[in-house]
């Protein structure tokens, strides 16, 4: 089969509700793709033309089209090597289906970064307008937009008086390029190149991401947001992003993703480091609704220096599979370090996410709060890991899971590991595992609420202590997701 | 006007000894504007026709029909019932966590007329509503039932009755556990919703305390699954003074 073929859009254009359950009833497999409404793809002969498969060559061929120095070529060709010699994970979810010679790990859409969605091509235009992202920004809900498409940012605008205060928002290529010294200092030293098989795989081919200073003191109010796209099918999406909050600053990052349907796998393989230094405080929400044929391997970190808190809210929607662990290394007194995070495992779906906080330095606090609902199958496992180092005093953490299973085929694990090396600290875990009970459907069914709007509701009081911490928009639009992920999951 | 007709209804529930037969050939005949008070000691199976009458999955339907207006109740999903005009008040309301009392009733509110309400009208409407059922005000911001306590749990039921405004209504053991002040402020938000005659009661209670306050116009006596003895109010009367003894002397044997 040639590309060409494999290329075919999606029909994004509605049907009327009635043909749909039409063609539902003769073809039941396709109700999970009914309710993903990002699963349309535009016709793109980059894409198309590039090439599959990973080798030396291939990353000398990233590095030279990005003109970098090179230092970054060694780090990714040791990145390349020590992807080649680490094996698989042996535990989490199933990666067996990942065909890595077929993936196509550098595709550039465009020429040239636009800074008006007007210059840009129209059919990736056109995509970011579906997804309401320029919207967001005419309506100032973001003080910063980056989109990014397939390989590269291609949209990308600051607020100008943030500019004027110092902030630096960029795509991570042109930040290599403008701010070498920043780079040599920090790419790679939260996450090393050799911290595992996916993040060496990122360092040998990242591209794109975003590159965010904060100059000390200085208050980003509105969030700054990223936006990934994944077009092409068998696309290898491998982002790469550095947030440094200065003393006393504070930001939002936001970011969402979304990629078309296909029948055959894609890869996304981010890599997230983020500096959080004295008394600074970093937020960094995930909606993650990828579509359900793209492996979601994501490594993120942050080091919280001393009265510095890091936040991460990590709402895993989409993928077929996930493993994601957001940590916090606290390595400064008075640090804090907060997960909050949810996942949703419909049918064929495999959520492996939770969170890592790593106590090194005395009088240090860290929480996780998870939530994660299966259904359908699916699948959602809670893997966490608490750690207290040597000298880390007075360190207190807590840890609270619950999972709600919507029906009996579904499943929900929980791994807590908890590693503690010093007498001195204060713990607490809380697991639950609940079903819907009939009794509340029976309750909310009695009141009108048809059983797929009952459960929902169900669903959606559940996530609610997660919910309530996003911005007013994105709540509404993880709600809207869950709905989505809720229809047809009855009767 | 409006009918609900239940017709030698039989009904079972699996227990863990097996199957088990509660209601044993119930009729009964409630139409819009009347208020029909079913009586009876514990375990006679009041509770059990008032979740069969919603639906409930626990219960089984042996033999029997309910219908309303000639439409059969039985072939009707839980949700469906509720949206042809019938409504429980819950003896035991459940906890909804995580969603607030004001996104559930204006959800049900969507869901039963099938549109919106206006937000305006809506607004003052659940105001008005709690506060004469002396609801405090944060209640609305409140998660369904979570920490009410059993008096405000009822109350909230009551609420729900006035503002669903449903053809029938079905008060499973309303009474039980409120005092003399609750009981009162609950029997007003009936009696207000009765008052617009559009409406009927079956009121199921053990004890003939609420009927002061809600005046039947019928009162059924249940005994082991059936009805023993059917008369006006004035049968609440005798019940007050004699209890149930006298029936449930003379029950013949349970049929095989």
């Amino acid at each position: 089969m040639t590309d060409q073929v494999d290329q075919k859009p999606l029909t994004p254009t509605p049907v009327p509700e009635s043909v749909i359950s039409d063609i539902l009833e003769k073809n039941p497999e396709l109700e999970g793709i009914g309710t993903y409404q990002y699963g349309w793809a535009d016709k793109n002969e980059a894409s198309a033309n590039a090439r599959r498969g990973l080798s030396e060559e291939v990353v000398r061929d990233i590095s030279a089209k990005k003109n970098e120095p090179e230092w970054m070529l060694d780090l990714r060709l040791k990145g390349l090597k020590y992807f080649d010699r680490k094996p698989m994970p042996s535990w989490g979810a199933d990666l067996s289906g990942i065909d890595f010679d077929n993936i196509k790990y550098f595709v550039r859409s465009t020429e040239k970064q636009a800074n008006t969605w007007e210059d840009l091509p129209e059919d990736i235009r056109n995509t970011y307008e579906k997804l309401g992202i320029p919207e967001a920004e005419r309506a100032r809900l973001v003080s910063g937009v980056a989109a990014q498409y397939e390989s590269e940012v291609v949209y990308h605008q600051l607020r100008e008086d943030l500019e004027r205060q110092g902030v630096i928002f960029l795509d991570t290529d042109t930040a290599l390029r403008e701010h070498p010294e920043i780079f040599k200092e920090y790419f790679g030293s939260i996450i090393p190149v050799g911290d595992n098989k996916f993040a060496s795989l990122n360092t040998a081919v990242w591209s794109g991401g975003s590159f965010v200073y904060v100059p000390k003191g200085v208050h980003v109010e509105i969030p700054l947001q990223a936006y990934f796209r994944i077009n092409t099918e068998n696309m290898g999406q491998f982002e790469r992003t550095l947030i440094i909050a200065d003393e006393g600053s504070y930001v939002h990052y936001i970011e969402g993703c979304t990629a078309p349907i296909y029948t055959s796998d894609s890869l996304h393989s981010a890599v997230v480091e983020i500096v959080v230094k004295k008394n600074a405080r970093v937020r960094y929400t995930t909606i993650q609704n990828w579509s359900n044929n793209v492996y979601n391997l994501v490594t993120k970190r942050a080091v919280a220096h001393e009265g510095a808190t890091m936040e991460w809210i990590d709402g895993n929607i989409g993928s077929k599979v996930t493993m994601k662990y957001p940590a916090v290394y606290l390595v400064g007194e008075h640090a804090k370090g907060e997960t909050l995070s949810i996942a949703f495992a419909g049918e064929g779906q495999h959520q492996d996410t939770g969170s890592k906080m790593v106590h090194i330095a005395p009088n240090t606090k860290s929480s996780i709060i998870s939530k994660s609902v299966a259904r359908g199958g699916g699948r959602a496992a809670y893997r966490g890991l608490v750690q207290v180092r040597e000298g880390a005093k007075n360190s207190a953490n807590t840890v609270r899971c619950d999972a709600l299973l919507v029906d009996t085929i579904s499943r929900s694990d929980t791994y807590p590991y908890v590693d503690i090396r010093e007498d001195d600290v204060t713990m607490g875990h809380e697991a639950t595992v609940s079903k819907v009970s009939e009794e509340q459907l029976f309750y909310l069914m009695s009141r009108g609420m048809p059983e797929d709007e009952a459960m929902a509701m169900i669903v959606r009081g559940f996530i609610e202590p997660i919910a309530r911490e996003l911005p007013m928009e994105y709540a509404l639009e993880l709600n809207r997701l869950i709905e989505l992920q809720m229809e047809g999951a009855v009767g | 006007m409006s009918t609900l007709e239940i017709k030698d209804l039989y009904v079972s529930i699996v227990t863990e000894q097996g199957s088990k037969q509660i209601l044993k050939g119930v009729s009964l005949t409630i139409n819009t504007g009347e208020t029909h008070a079913i009586m009876g000691p514990n375990g006679s199976g009041k509770s059990t026709l008032a979740s069969t009458i919603a639906g409930h999955p626990r219960y089984t339907v042996d033999s029997g029909s309910i219908t309303l207006d000639g439409e059969d109740v039985l072939a009707m999903s839980v949700d469906e019932r509720a949206r042809a005009g019938l409504f429980l008040a819950m003896q035991y309301p459940v906890e909804v966590p995580g969603v607030t009392m004001t996104n559930f009733l204006r959800t049900a509110k969507t869901a039963l007329d099938g549109k919106a309400p206006s937000l305006r009208h809506w607004t003052k409407d659940v105001k008005q509503a709690m506060s004469q059922l002396r609801i405090d005000a944060d209640f609305a911001q409140r998660n369904v039932n979570e920490g009410f306590s059993g008096g405000e749990k009822k109350r909230v039921e009551i609420l729900q009755l006035e503002l669903f405004r449903p053809r029938f209504a079905i008060l499973d053991e309303t009474d039980s556990g409120l005092d003399v002040d609750a009981l009162k402020v609950v029997s007003e938000g009936v009696n207000r919703e009765h008052a617009k005659g559009e409406m009927g009661t079956l009121l199921i209670t053990h004890y003939t305390r609420i009927l002061r306050y809600i005046k039947p116009d019928f009162v059924h006596v249940f005994v082991d699954g059936r009805i023993a003895e059917e008369g006006g109010p004035e049968l609440a009367d005798r019940l007050e003074e004699e209890g149930y003894d006298r029936f449930a002397a003379a029950t013949p044997a349970v049929e095989a």
